[in-house]
C-alpha cells in the first residue's frame, strides 16, 4: 500500500508512543526490583540484588508460585482435553445446535471476569461445594478451554479432509491415522493453545479472587494483598518481574509454534 | 458378476439429502483396462470414484472389487489406492517417508519397504528427491509422488480424481503420456476422473460419459468420438452441430435429431461445385476464428440453421469466408448421425 513520508512519520511515531506506553511501566517494575530505595520515586537510584535475595528466602511469594503454577498446569490440562475434544466435535460434525454451541464455547473469554467469578461464587455456595483449589482450577478452565478451542479449531479447519482419507485410502485403520496424520498435524496448535492457556491462568487475579479458596494465594493474589504494604514493596517489585517473565515465555514460544506451523504443513 | 471385471457396479445409487449424485450406474471395468469417467462438473463421476474407494456408502447397489462384495467395506479393507485432485501428500513426511506410509500401516518388513520405496520412486524419476519435503517440491513432482505412494501398494485398481487439473498444459500433456505408460507397464486397471474430453480420448482404453449422474455411453475413444449415441454426448465430447428434428429434415433429411462434426463439412470453393455424393446448402459466414491449426467458421443456411464449420487453415479459405459472405456448405451423408434423446437435461455445448 502506498504512504506519504510524512504518514509514515506520524504512524511510526504514534506506534512508538502506544508501545511506551504499555511496556514503559513494566520495564520500570523491572529496574525498582533491583533498586536501592524502597520507594517508587523516580528516578531510579542504585542497584542492590537484596530484594532478589530476601524474595528467594521469603516463604509468601515461593508458596504462592507453586500454587499458582499448579492452578495453571491442571487448568491447561483440563482444557487441552475439553477443548480439542470440543473443537473437533465442531469443526467435523454438522449437528442440532451446532452454531449454539460453537457460540456458548466461546463466550467465556469474553464474559468479564468478575461477573464469571461471582456467578461462580455463589453457583458454588448454592450446591454447597467449598472454595478451594478444585473450584479455582474449574474456574479457570472455563476461559482456558476458548484458547485450545480456537487454535486447534484453526488447524482442524485448514487440514484438508484429503490427508486423513489419503492415510485410510492407504490401508491405515483409524487409530493409525489418527497417530501418525491428525496428530502429528495438530501437535504444534496443542501445544500453542495449551502454552497460552496456561499464561491467562497464571497471571489472572479476577475470577480468582472469587473461587480460590481462603488462605489459598496465587502469586497475582499475593501480589494485589502486599502491594499496599510498604515493607513488601520490593519483594512486590520482584515477585511482578517473575511473573511476567514467566508469562511472557510460554507466550513467545506460542506464537512461534503458529507461525512456524504453517510452514511445516507445507502450503 | 462377471468374472474378469476389476470392479462392477450394480444399480449404484448415491443421494445426499435431495439431491441425487449417482443415479443407478451399471458398469464393468475389466482388469488391466485405462477406463476413464469423462463428465462435467456435478455429473457424478467423482461421487463414483469416491464410492469404489470407500469413502462413500451408495443408497442403493453394489460395488464389487474382482467379484468380491465391498460395498460395506471402509477404504482400509479396500485393494485401491486413490491419487488425489489435490495429492494429498502428508506435509510433515518426506517424500519417502509418504510413499512408504501404505507399506508402514500394513507391517510390511523393513527391508522391503525400503526396497519398494527406492524403485516407486525410480519408477517415477525421482530418485533424488526421497529426502524432500512435498512442499519443496514442483505441482508435477508432487503428482509423481502421489502416484508412487499409490502403486508401492500394488493395488488392484488405481483411482484417480482428476490429477492432472493442477498442471499447466505443457506439462499436462507430458504426465498424460507418462501415465499412460506407466499403466501398461504395471498393467493394474486405471479409473481416471477428469473433466476433459481431450485428456479422456487421449489416454482411455473405455470412457464412460456421465451427465446428470448418469452414464450416457460407454465406448472406444472412437466410438464416443465418431459414433455419439445422445445429443450430450455429442455436444461434450468434441464439438458437434446439433440439427434438431425440423432442421434435420430439411437439411439431411432425417426425422430425428442428427449431429454433424465441424471438421466433416467443407466450404465448397467459389466457382465449383459440390460433389455428386455430396449434401449441400448456402449459408451466410456470421464470424469467422483462427484457431491455428484451422479456422472456425459459424454460418447461417438458408434454413435457418447455424452450422459450425472447421476448415484446416493450410486450404486458404481466405475471401472466400468473409463476414457476410454466401457460401456452399458440403458434407458427406456418412458424418452425419442421428442421436437419441438425451437422459440429460444438459445439451453438453460447445466446450
Amino acid at each position: 500500500m502506498y504512504m506519504s513520508r510524512a504518514a509514515r512519520y506520524v504512524l511510526a511515531t504514534f506506534t512508538t508512543l502506544v508501545l511506551l506506553v504499555l511496556y514503559f511501566p513494566i520495564l520500570y517494575i523491572a529496574r525498582l526490583s533491583i533498586n536501592k530505595a524502597r520507594s517508587y520515586a523516580w528516578p531510579p537510584q542504585g542497584f542492590t540484588l537484596q530484594w532478589w535475595r530476601a524474595a528467594s528466602h521469603a516463604t509468601g511469594p515461593r508458596d504462592a508460585l507453586f500454587r499458582s503454577l499448579e492452578t495453571a498446569l491442571l487448568a491447561s490440562a483440563i482444557a487441552l482435553v475439553l477443548g480439542t475434544l470440543a473443537s473437533f466435535a465442531l469443526t467435523r460434525y454438522r449437528f442440532f445446535g451446532h452454531n449454539a454451541v460453537s457460540f456458548i464455547a466461546v463466550l467465556p473469554i469474553a464474559l468479564p471476569g468478575i461477573v464469571t467469578g461471582i456467578a461462580l461464587n455463589s453457583g458454588y455456595h448454592r450446591v454447597g461445594i467449598n472454595l478451594s483449589l478444585f473450584t479455582l482450577v474449574v474456574a479457570h478452565a472455563t476461559f482456558c478451554i476458548v484458547i485450545v478451542y480456537n487454535n486447534v479449531a484453526a488447524r482442524l479447519r485448514r487440514l484438508a479432509p484429503s490427508l486423513e482419507e489419503a492415510s485410510a485410502d492407504l490401508g491405515a485403520d483409524i487409530f493409525q491415522t489418527f497417530g501418525y496424520i491428525t496428530f502429528p498435524l495438530m501437535r504444534s496448535a496443542l501445544l500453542a493453545g495449551g502454552l497460552l492457556a496456561f499464561a491467562l491462568s497464571f497471571d489472572e487475579i479476577v475470577v480468582t479472587t472469587f473461587t480460590a479458596g481462603s488462605g489459598f494465594e496465587t502469586l497475582p493474589l499475593w501480589i494485589f494483598n502486599n502491594m499496599f504494604r510498604p515493607n513488601n514493596l520490593p519483594l512486590v517489585n520482584v515477585v511482578a518481574t517473575v511473573v511476567v517473565v514467566l508469562s511472557i515465555i510460554p507466550v513467545y514460544l506460542a506464537q512461534r509454534l503458529s507461525d512456524g506451523a504453517l510452514g511445516a504443513s507445507g502450503r | 458378476m462377471s468374472s474378469g471385471a476389476a470392479v462392477s457396479l450394480r444399480g449404484v445409487t448415491k443421494r445426499f439429502g435431495a439431491v441425487t449424485a449417482v443415479a443407478g450406474v451399471d458398469l464393468d471395468i475389466a482388469e488391466g483396462e485405462f477406463f476413464s469417467m469423462l463428465g462435467p462438473s456435478g455429473s457424478g463421476k467423482t461421487t463414483m470414484l469416491r464410492l469404489i474407494a470407500g469413502f462413500e456408502l451408495p443408497t442403493a447397489g453394489t460395488v464389487l472389487l474382482k467379484g468380491r462384495d465391498v460395498t460395506r467395506l471402509p477404504p482400509f479393507d479396500r485393494d485401491v489406492n486413490t491419487v488425489f485432485q489435490d495429492y494429498a501428500l502428508f506435509p510433515h513426511m518426506s517424500v519417502a517417508q509418504n510413499i512408504a506410509y501404505g507399506l508402514r500401516v500394513r507391517r510390511v518388513a523393513k527391508e522391503e519397504r525400503n526396497r519398494r520405496v527406492d524403485e516407486a520412486l525410480a519408477s517415477v524419476r525421482l530418485d533424488e528427491f526421497g529426502s524432500r519435503r512435498p512442499h519443496q517440491l514442483s505441482g508435477g513432482q508432487r503428482q509423481r509422488v502421489a502416484l508412487a505412494r499409490a502403486l508401492v501398494n500394488r493395488p488392484a485398481v488405481l483411482l484417480l480424481d482428476e490429477p492432472l487439473g493442477a498442471l499447466d498444459l505443457k506439462l499436462r500433456e507430458e504426465m498424460q503420456v507418462e501415465l499412460k505408460a506407466i499403466q501398461q507397464q504395471v498393467g493394474i486397471t486405471f479409473i481416471f476422473v477428469t473433466h476433459d474430453q481431450q485428456e479422456a480420448l487421449t489416454m482411455s482404453d473405455r470412457i464412460a460419459v456421465f451427465a446428470d449422474g448418469r452414464i450416457e455411453q460407454v465406448g472406444t475413444p472412437t466410438e464416443i468420438y465418431e459414433r455419439p449415441m445422445t445429443q450430450f454426448v455429442a455436444g461434450f465430447v468434441g464439438t458437434s452441430n446439433v440439427l434438431q428434428p425440423a432442421v434435420a429434415r430439411a437439411l439431411v433429411g432425417r426425422d430425428a435429431i442428427a449431429t454433424i462434426r465441424p471438421e466433416h463439412i467443407r466450404i465448397v470453393a467459389v466457382g465449383a461445385e459440390p460433389d455428386a455424393d455430396e449434401m449441400h446448402t448456402i449459408a451466410t459466414v456470421r464470424d469467422v476464428q483462427y484457431l491455428g491449426a484451422f479456422v472456425r467458421v459459424r454460418a447461417e443456411t438458408d434454413e435457418g440453421a447455424r452450422l459450425v464449420v472447421d476448415v484446416p487453415s493450410f486450404t486458404g479459405v481466405g475471401a472466400d469466408v468473409a463476414l457476410g459472405r454466401r457460401c456452399t456448405l458440403a458434407w458427406s451423408s456418412r458424418y452425419v448421425r442421428a442421436v437419441g434423446q438425451s437422459s440429460s437435461t444438459n445439451t453438453g455445448g460447445e466446450e
